[in-house]
């Protein structure tokens, strides 16, 4: 078996999936939900129920802010409560929706049955418009409004659909078991996006250590006899699942700095945004929720959870048995990338796709050290970039410099930070050079704007 | 648990440490030093003893006391410069000389720039042409192996020393090489410093810190190349005045510098492609050295130049980076 993979950097965490072996189990309703308006990147959503409005399940309670935005949906039935600022997972105070739930009730329209609808529309655009209405975003981790990504700009022409299974974030396990027990689905959402972007070929990529995974979905290829669609095994790699690390392991093409996966033909959706896809298009279902591995070695109940968006936190981790005595960071998303939780009673989003309880031990920094010039974070780094220079620029404030090296590149994939054996805080000081450089790209780049009009008057 | 740690991703590390790096360094050593001491016999274990002993208390005392920091002995650096250091000289070497050769290479080598990671040169290395230049006497009074249980000290010159001696006396290279049976370079069997006499030992610890993946192979393999490409010329145009291909990667410092002191992570360049023509440079002067100059032994000199244009290789050879031309 020929296993991909891409071509710079790159480390080996242990993939401790310990919860793998764990089958999707729906989560009891809470008896209150908090739905934020920004949960997706881009403009957050206007709410457009008010506050004793009855609201059923699906039903949109918040539109689009702008043209990158998306659909906010009731993820349950119940009462409009408040709508007010509440502390989101980092603390942030943004605008959520708060229901008390009343029963179950789904709005009309909704096919909640099982079957499987494999006949896909004709019409392109019907199928990004039913993705659209279905508040569709990118379940992988950015939360990118799917239709936008679905909608090249002109002159650009997508040439193939790359659906990431890689899930390459240790412990995280949603994906495999959505690929595992929805591989229908999730293969009827991916020829959806194939059509929608015009009938191009589609990849289905999945790291190898998801045998089972990759068996299923090839039965399913044969037997739905989808065309132009493969799935390609993937090396056991991390950030397999980057985006840009997967086009090129895929494609064999190389995404240029700032420029988007579309400029070299590429369209990459995750395993649980095609799942979504297929929800949308076929089912008229929006997203109102989404599977979450709950794990981590001290946590006693390993679970994956289908979850209702805005459920609290407090009420997932009470309902598998209380916060662990040993715990001591707890984070919304793998070890690599995720987001350490400041607040448990934020409540969970569309992109909210695990909770992974890590020991004092296991997540403890050790005291900073000389770097001693090993070039092991030159050689992680999946962008090419130097991160020992990036590390020095940034603490020396040079901004320029950060940026002529690149640092804007920075995919924040923490291996340099991962394998420094000086315990340098690598990342750290990189996002801070990243943000400079950015700001600095993105001021030139209005100006240059302003200029050209100026000039045109 | 009482409050929740919140700190940016990544929230793992691997297991890799400055400490597990430099432990596997030792690890990769034993074998050198273990074939030294059996070689060498006990003069061997003390020099080897004093050597590692001054290097670890030498940078204990000086950030205790001059630099009024936290001790850094713990990350292990020290013992291997330490042992590198013994490796260096000849097991006859005075405790004193040692002692002294230690104080160059941890206190003004290393611990003047600011310690592990801020030095230029390869301080082991330092230390050993301090005394080379400082007291030629005891650092070229070589005696061929006594063993551990032997008895008679034979004194004589390394294989080096012994053919440009010869040359000078006017003899062929094919005359002096003859006495010599390349068998014994291999298995170690010959006069030179510690680290010089059992190469076979010292390719066994390479091959480990390469399969730890401690060091990529691309600077030592390009030493090899390099010295064998130089001197496979230099022997095909006058064999009678210039010594083989196979003579030149056998003797001397060769292997112990290429294996252990060239692939130094804080003095070598980061980049595999500043690594190779690190190496390459490192090779071509170590055989003009050898052939013109006026020290038998170049590999030190090599190295230690090289050192020294690591910031300019770091600068010109770098990674492609994604994306990007």
């Amino acid at each position: 078996m020929s296993k991909h993979t891409f071509s710079i950097g790159g480390v080996h965490p242990h993939d401790n999936k310990i919860s793998r072996e764990c089958a999707l189990e729906q989560l009891p309703l809470a008896p209150t939900v908090y739905i934020g308006v920004s949960q997706h990147i881009g403009a957050p959503s206007v709410p457009c129920v008010a506050v004793g409005d009855k609201v059923k399940v699906g039903q949109v309670i918040a539109e689009p802010g702008g043209f990158v935005g998306a659909f906010i949906h009731s993820s349950v039935s119940g009462t409009v409560k408040s709508i007010a600022p509440r502390a989101d997972l980092a603390g942030r105070a943004t605008t959520h929706i708060e229901i008390a739930v009343e029963g179950d009730e789904w709005l009309e329209g909704i096919d909640t049955s099982d079957t499987l609808i494999t006949t896909i529309p004709d019409d392109a655009k019907a199928i990004i418009d039913k993705i659209r209405l279905g508040g569709v975003v990118g379940l992988g981790g950015a939360t990118f409004p799917t239709h936008v990504k679905l909608s090249p700009p002109p002159g650009s022409k997508c040439e193939r659909v790359i659906i990431n299974g890689c899930e390459c974030e240790p412990y995280l396990t949603s994906d495999f078991r959505t690929l595992l027990e929805k591989g229908e689905q999730v293969v009827v959402g991916a020829a959806l996006l194939q059509k929608a972007m015009g009938g191009v070929p589609c990849t289905i990529a999945i790291e190898e250590n998801k045998p089972e995974a990759i068996a299923h979905i090839r039965e399913v290829i044969a037997k739905l006899g989808y065309k132009d669609m493969e799935v390609m095994v993937m090396k056991m790699m991390y950030p397999q699942g980057g985006e840009k690390q997967l086009i090129d392991a895929v494609m064999h093409r190389q995404v240029g700095s700032g420029a988007l996966p579309i400029s070299v033909g590429a369209v990459v959706q995750n395993v649980a945004t095609a799942l979504a896809v297929y929800d949308a298009v076929q089912k008229g279902r929006p997203i109102v929720d989404n599977s979450v591995t709950v794990t981590g070695e001290c946590f006693p109940r390993q679970a994956n959870l289908l979850v209702r968006v805005g459920t609290p936190l407090k009420y997932i981790i009470d309902y598998l048995g209380g916060i662990p005595a040993d715990a001591a960071k707890i984070i919304s998303g793998g070890p690599m990338m995720g987001r350490a939780v400041a607040n448990l009673d934020a409540a969970t989003v569309k992109g909210t796709g695990a909770l992974l309880f890590l020991t004092e031990k296991q997540t403890r920094r050790a005291p900073e050290t000389h770097c001693i010039r090993c070039g092991k974070c030159a050689d992680a780094c999946p962008m090419g970039l130097e991160p020992f220079l990036l590390n020095k620029l940034s603490k020396n404030a040079d901004w320029e410099a950060c940026e002529a090296n690149a640092a804007q590149d920075c995919i924040e994939c923490g291996c340099c930070l991962y394998s420094c054996p000086a315990h340098i805080p690598l990342l750290d000081n990189i996002r801070v050079g990243k943000g400079f450089a950015l700001s600095a790209i993105r001021a030139r780049a209005a100006a240059a704007k302003a200029a050209a009009e100026a000039a045109k008057k | 648990m009482s409050k929740l740690l919140v700190s940016p991703s990544p929230h793992i590390h691997s297991k890799d440490s400055t400490k597990s790096l430099m432990l596997d360094v030792v690890i990769a050593l034993i074998p050198a030093v273990v074939c030294s001491v059996v070689f060498y016999g006990w003069q061997e274990l003390m020099v080897l003893g004093v050597s590692v002993a001054s290097c670890v208390l030498l940078e204990w005392a000086i950030t205790k006391y001059m630099l009024k920091k936290p001790s850094t002995i713990g990350d292990l650096s020290a013992v291997v410069t330490g042992i590198l250091l013994a490796l260096n000289v000849p097991y006859t070497t005075p405790w004193w000389v040692v002692f002294v050769g230690a104080v160059v290479a941890v206190g003004v080598a290393k611990m003047t720039f600011g310690g592990l990671g801020q030095n230029i040169w390869n301080p082991a290395l330092v230390g050993r042409v301090f005394l080379l230049v400082s007291f030629p006497t005891y650092m070229t009074t070589w005696s061929k192996p006594q063993g551990l249980f032997g008895v008679d000290a034979v004194s004589g010159p390394t294989p080096l020393g012994a053919i440009q001696e010869g040359l000078m006396q006017g003899s062929t290279v094919q005359e002096l090489t003859s006495a010599y049976d390349y068998k014994d370079l291999l298995f170690a069997n010959l006069g030179g410093s510690a680290g010089e006499v059992c190469a076979l030992a010292l390719l066994a610890g390479f091959v480990y810190l390469c399969c730890r993946k401690v060091i990529k192979p691309w600077i030592t393999l390009s030493i090899f190349a390099t010295v064998a490409l130089t001197s496979l010329i230099f022997w095909g145009v006058n064999p009678a005045r210039f010594t083989d291909p196979l003579f030149n990667l056998l003797t001397g410092g060769l292997v112990l510098g290429a294996c252990f002191m060239a692939t130094d992570y804080v003095t070598s360049p980061m980049s595999v492609w500043g690594g190779v023509v690190f190496g390459v440079g490192i090779g071509f002067l170590t055989v003009m050295i050898r052939y013109f100059g006026s020290y038998p032994e170049g590999v030190s000199f090599a190295i230690l130049i090289m050192n020294s244009v690591v910031p300019l290789l770091n600068m010109w050879f770098k990674q492609k980076k994604f994306g990007r031309k």
